[in-house]
């Protein structure tokens, strides 16, 4: 390892490292802008030049590899002087009116400005003036502020894996622009502002609204997927003006999603619950707290001393794990067992079949060292934006990466296989890869008896479409490189996985790869809390009901934590129907909402921003929050909600002054941490389910739904963020198929259809989507506009509307 | 005229000029042109006996920067497994040069067996020429010639029987002149914007995809089947210490005669002057910039008082650069002539890096604003101070192309530009 030295600090760095990387991990401060310690090296803005020995010129740090003995002077006057110079040149032309200036007071430009700046200007000629450009409805732009670092193309190129942006003209007219007519369209986009040194890309929900000095930053965790993202709520008054990531290199490295950046918009729609209210007649009429939860108690009473299990508790997956086991706890009070959080999911075969509690099978982090990965049923950008930058970083290292899906979305980096089937052949498509492993020398000799009865079953298909022999090959690793004891591969299930009909058999199948091959194993957990709920068994009773049969079989309460029914389950059809069949419906919600219409009392209670509780993400980790703020008006955190409501029916053990003490029962008193080590696994007791798979069912020959959930429709929270609803994700409403099965349905696009799922059926348009395969039809699900519609993927029928004459 | 001028006159890469069809095989191979070639390939000639001997003619790189040539090309990685590339840069764009373009409109073979050469040497199998936007008509030319040589079986896999393949392209470029730089040219190759790459890593490490490149200016690549042909010692001779061989001076400005001219290095420069027919109309020499806008300006009495070659122009305080003679006669208005070459480094500056970016639009404005008549004289040392704040701080060389002619006008003809300031008109045309 070389040594050098740094204004007379002597450190030994890694070979290949530069001298900026040296100084940072000094804490030498080197001036910079276009540097990025994520992204690649440019060097363009030459801010950082410092001097060398035996340099004649001053050099770049940030592209300068260190040689060993190398001397590094970063104050000294040849330094200085060349440093001063590059920022009088990127002042001449920005404008030095900083107090109109949104990104004044966190600006990078200013802040070095104030120790390498003159205090005047010698440049008296006219300055540029670059037009602003219309990148979409997140990011404003400032144009003639851009010192053309770059960082913004980069990182849309390097991290986004799309070079949305890019710099046209040369010389004074360079400029950076999206191309012609186009918006910046990544799902990660937001991060540009973050890292655009000057004012030049600004946030334009919160653009002008107010100062960085006003603001009080307070951590909270990200609460719409697995993931779990670290950040930070900046607060003006009571209200949450912006979202921040913090930086964990383990989780989110210094990045979010701008799902987890926008969200917060939704926290002060028009829309939010504020005071508890009652259905009287059929008229919801405002009331107090105490009348509310008597009422509620009442009635879930009344209905529970009848029958406990005429009642059904459904919780959000977002909800924290404190209002999720206070949830579970209520219900078993009241000696009811059907409680769940699984609202997506349509099968629950393996449920009771579960060794621990299922998570990603590996850590977030691991997944960018990964060199073979198979995900089955994902549309990764839209379940997972941000991880799925770490498979893009593995796939850029060399990774192989195959998918096994029901829709061919790019994922924005190179797939070296990939099978696109109907949901219903994916079963299928999964056991041919494991016929097709089987057989590989390296592993046909130890196959365990069950397995190699089920593969006997495989009948082998071929054809160009069949890319299982690839897949197969692809993970078990070919080349001579491959570590057998410790192979770095995964096998991971997405939420179209998660969602499928036959998920128990496409989790037992994809299990059994993984082991074969002995690549990690695991669910890509589809919200916030989904593991943290499962560990904390928020989960049916062994005799109860599942989310879906509670809604089969219409319960005659329910109680919702932070449900929007028919939005949130997997059928909407039956979610709303069962709704408006009970005779109570007790919903605590953040929102007012038409998913709720048929509630019988609605509970106001606290957004994630508004309350202090836990999350556990995919890997497991738990991650405490405090509220960001006073809740408003007279909502309620949840757990406190469901507190008072334990209290109001007289259960026992529901004394909590605080969520910490809900938390400390949930992990009895032990390491939270170690405690969720100890638990998650994903392996099952026995293998029943995988033995019996249909393997061989041929595709049956009708049209099947593909009900995705789109990334902006997720949950309650992003469903109201008005920004990320204007952006090109929010794609309009319609039956997408293939261009050959519009032709062979003899349909035109954009003519209208009616689609029908048992008895419901709604109007739309039908369009082509060549990403989707032939015998399915793409339409959204979490959508009021096609709440009429059954199971998220499911038979469906569709049918062209006749233009009647006039 | 001495008469060993007349002896060496156009005698390498000019060799063709005075024949008929000088661009034609036949005549390239009348003069024992694709010899070496051949001989090199089927007798399997040792790589590094071919670069001594280029180490031995002492060829320098002749786009201008003067780098040994046989040093250059022993960098390339020798046990590489995998592409390598050899890229010949006719990018010439800077005001004052158009040597190459007569050596792709007269002796395209040449260039075309040096680049083969090359491609042999260094174990390239592909090679491009990148060929400046505005010249069409000798983009044709060239690939008129790639199309006989290739029929000729003088490009193409196997060559002469052996397991040696060189392909070779023609690439047109679109006109900017950053993309002379040889890793802009790298990059534009490669189908991106034309900026310059920062430096290490070398070309000859990471050059076109990635991959070990070496780039030499068409004039060099051309020199090289001459030096083999005749060996580098004959060469060496042609020229003098330091220096070897000949060179061709692009002779522009007023000038009775202007053009190309191939002659020894070490020529007085009075002796190429008088080539060119003298200055113009009778009238003085004034100034002399020797090897293309971006070298310093000399004044007329050091300019008559020195030799064409590498250390002598050294020695005047300019560089021999691509050997681009623009004289200017004593009716020269300096400040109108420097601000026509600051506008073309404004217009030309890649905007990839901040003082560069910045830095010649100031130039530019403040020296424009002179000969406006609205100078000021504390503008002479501002221009002065930019000028330096740009050198060697730049990703390339264009910063510093850009603050030398502003260095250099300001330091020779300073009265001027105070004549200018304090007037508000020009000393020389009023």
């Amino acid at each position: 390892m070389p040594t050098i030295e740094i204004d007379d600090k002597v450190i030994e760095v890694k070979a290949g490292s530069t001298i900026i990387e040296a100084a940072d991990s000094m804490g030498i401060p080197i001036p910079r802008f276009c540097y990025h310690k994520k992204l690649s090296v440019a060097a363009n803005c030459r801010m950082c030049l410092v001097q060398v020995e035996k340099m004649g010129k001053p050099l770049p740090a940030c592209a300068t590899p260190v040689t060993d003995g190398m001397k590094v002077f970063t104050r000294s006057q040849f330094a200085v002087k060349a440093q001063k110079s590059v920022m009088e040149f990127l002042l001449i032309n920005h404008p030095l009116d900083c107090p109109i200036c949104d990104q004044g007071g966190e600006c990078e430009l200013q802040d070095i400005a104030v120790g390498y700046g003159a205090s005047g200007s010698r440049y008296t000629e006219e300055k540029r003036v670059v037009l602003n450009k219309n990148i979409g409805p997140l990011i404003s732009t400032d144009m003639t502020r851009c010192i053309q670092c770059t960082r913004c193309v980069r990182f849309l190129k390097e991290v986004g894996g799309m070079m949305e942006l890019g710099m046209v003209g040369r010389g004074e007219h360079a400029e950076i622009t999206a191309y012609v007519d186009k918006s910046v369209d990544s799902e990660l986009s937001g991060n540009i502002i973050d890292l655009c040194p000057v004012g030049a890309l600004t946030s334009k929900p919160f653009r002008y609204s107010a100062r960085t000095w006003e603001l009080i930053r307070r951590h909270s965790i990200a609460p719409h997927d697995g993931l779990g993202s670290p950040i930070e709520m900046h607060v003006k008054g009571n209200t949450v003006m912006r979202v921040l990531p913090r930086e964990d290199e383990a989780i989110n490295e210094c990045w979010i999603s701008d799902r987890d950046r926008y969200s917060y918009e939704a926290l002060n729609s028009a829309d939010r619950l504020t005071t508890p209210m009652i259905k009287d007649n059929g008229v919801w009429v405002e009331t107090d707290w105490q009348s509310a939860l008597e009422f509620a108690a009442t009635r879930l009473n009344d209905i529970a001393r009848n029958n406990p299990q005429d009642i059904g508790v459904l919780v959000s997956p977002n909800s924290t794990m404190e209002e999720a086991y206070l949830a579970k706890k209520l219900a078993q009070g009241l000696g009811c067992g059907n409680v769940d959080h699984r609202l997506r999911q349509s099968d629950f075969r393996l449920d009771s079949k579960h060794i621990g509690t299922v998570w990603m099978g590996c850590n977030i982090s691991d997944v960018q060292s990964m060199e073979r990965v198979l995900v089955i049923g994902s549309n990764l950008r839209n379940e997972h934006p941000l991880l799925t930058h770490r498979l893009r970083k593995a796939v850029k290292a060399g990774a192989e990466l195959s998918l096994l899906n029901p829709i061919d979305d790019d994922p924005l980096m190179p797939v070296a296989h990939k099978t696109i089937c109907a949901p219903d052949a994916m079963v299928n498509a999964l056991a041919q890869i494991l016929k097709a492993m089987s057989v590989m020398p390296r592993y046909a000799g130890h196959l365990s008896p069950a397995v190699s009865n089920l593969i006997d079953k495989v009948k082998v298909q071929s054809g160009p479409q069949s890319s299982a022999q690839a897949i197969a090959e692809s993970l078990s690793g070919s080349s001579a490189s491959v570590d057998l004891v410790a192979p770095r591969a995964a096998v991971l299930l997405g939420n179209i996985a998660v969602h499928h009909p036959r998920y128990a058999e496409i989790y037992s199948l994809g299990e059994a790869i993984a082991e074969l091959c002995g690549a990690s194993f695991g669910v890509l957990s589809e919200a916030a809390n989904s593991v943290g709920a499962d560990f904390a068994q928020v989960l049916p009773n062994a005799d109860a009901m599942n989310a879906r049969t509670m809604l089969e079989s219409p319960r005659k309460g329910y109680l919702l934590v932070n449900v929007e029914p028919e939005l949130d389950c997997h059928n909407a059809h039956l979610a709303a129907k069962a709704m408006a069949e009970a005779e109570c419906v007790v919903a605590l919600t953040v929102f007012k909402s038409e998913a709720l219409r048929d509630a019988d009392v609605l509970l106001p209670i606290a957004p994630f921003s508004e309350t202090s509780g836990t999350f556990m993400n995919m890997e497991g980790r738990v991650q405490t929050f405090s509220a960001a703020v006073k809740p408003l008006g007279e909502c309620r955190p949840a757990w406190k909600v469901l507190r008072v409501l334990g209290n109001v029916l007289n259960i026992p053990g529901f004394d909590f002054d605080s969520s910490e003490q809900v938390s400390r029962e949930i992990f009895g008193g032990e390491d939270p941490s170690q405690l969720a080590s100890n638990r998650l696994n994903n392996h099952l007791y026995d293998s029943g389910v995988r033995d019996a798979a249909r393997v061989n069912d041929e595709t049956p020959n009708i049209l099947q739904r593909i009900g995705e959930i789109s990334l902006y429709q997720a949950d309650a929270l992003v469903r109201r963020a008005a920004p990320l609803q204007k952006t090109k994700y929010a794609v309009p409403l319609a039956a997408y198929m293939h261009h050959a099965q519009l032709a062979q349905l003899g349909f035109q696009a954009g003519g209208a259809v009616t689609v029908s799922q048992g008895n419901g059926s709604v109007s739309l348009m039908a369009q082509i989507d060549d990403h989707v395969p032939i015998g399915c039809i793409r339409i959204a699900a979490a959508l009021k506009e096609t709440a009429a519609l059954g199971d998220m993927f499911g038979p469906l029928e569709i049918k062209a509307v006749e233009i009647k004459a006039a | 005229m001495s008469p060993s001028l007349n002896a060496t006159l156009n005698s390498v890469c000019f060799r063709t000029i005075d024949k008929p069809n000088p661009a034609s095989l036949e005549t390239y191979r009348s003069l024992g042109g694709y010899e070496v070639l051949k001989r090199i390939i089927t007798e399997q000639t040792p790589a590094v006996e071919i670069i001594n001997e280029l180490k031995l003619s002492n060829l320098r790189g002749r786009g201008g920067a003067g780098f040994p040539t046989g040093l250059k090309w022993s960098f390339m990685p020798k046990n590489y497994e995998g592409d390598k590339y050899l890229l010949c840069n006719s990018d010439e764009g800077e005001p004052g040069t158009f040597k190459d373009r007569d050596i792709l409109r007269y002796n395209p073979h040449q260039l075309i067996e040096g680049m083969a050469i090359g491609g042999y040497v260094m174990g390239a199998k592909t090679g491009y020429n990148y060929i400046h936007g505005e010249i069409w008509a000798e983009y044709e030319i060239f690939e008129r010639a790639l199309d006989e040589a290739r029929a000729a079986g003088l490009l193409g896999d196997n060559l002469f029987g052996t397991n040696f393949s060189f392909n070779l392209y023609a690439h047109h470029g679109y006109g900017a002149y950053i993309c002379g730089e040889e890793t802009a040219l790298l990059e534009s190759v490669e189908g991106k914007k034309g900026q310059p790459r920062f430096k290490p890593p070398f070309p000859a490490s990471y050059g076109l995809y990635g991959k070990p490149t070496t780039i030499n200016n068409t004039e060099t690549f051309a020199s090289v089947p001459y030096i083999l042909q005749h060996g580098g010692q004959h060469f060496l001779d042609l020229g003098v210490a330091n220096s070897g061989g000949t060179k061709l001076f692009s002779v522009s400005g007023h000038v009775e005669k202007p053009g190309n001219f191939e002659v020894n290095m070490g020529l007085p420069f009075p002796e190429l002057l008088a080539l060119a027919g003298g200055v113009w109309k009778g009238r003085k020499l004034k100034a002399v910039i020797p090897g293309g806008s971006s070298v310093p300006v000399v004044p007329a009495d050091v300019m008559m008082a020195t030799n064409m070659d590498y250390d002598s122009i050294t020695k005047a305080g300019s560089m021999l650069g691509a050997g681009s003679v623009i004289v200017m006669d004593e009716s020269t208005d300096m400040v109108k002539a420097l601000d026509r070459l600051s506008y073309f480094y404004f217009e030309e500056s890649c905007g990839q890096c901040t003082p560069c970016r910045e830095g010649t639009g100031w130039l530019w404005r403040v020296v424009r604003r002179i000969a406006d008549g609205k100078g000021r004289m504390e503008d002479l040392d501002l221009l002065t101070d930019v000028s330096t704040n740009i050198s060697g701080r730049t990703i390339c060389a264009l910063g510093d192309a850009a603050a030398t002619p502003v260095l250099s006008f300001i330091k020779h003809f300073r009265p001027e530009f105070e004549y200018y300031i304090q007037h508000g008109r020009s000393m020389i045309t009023g």
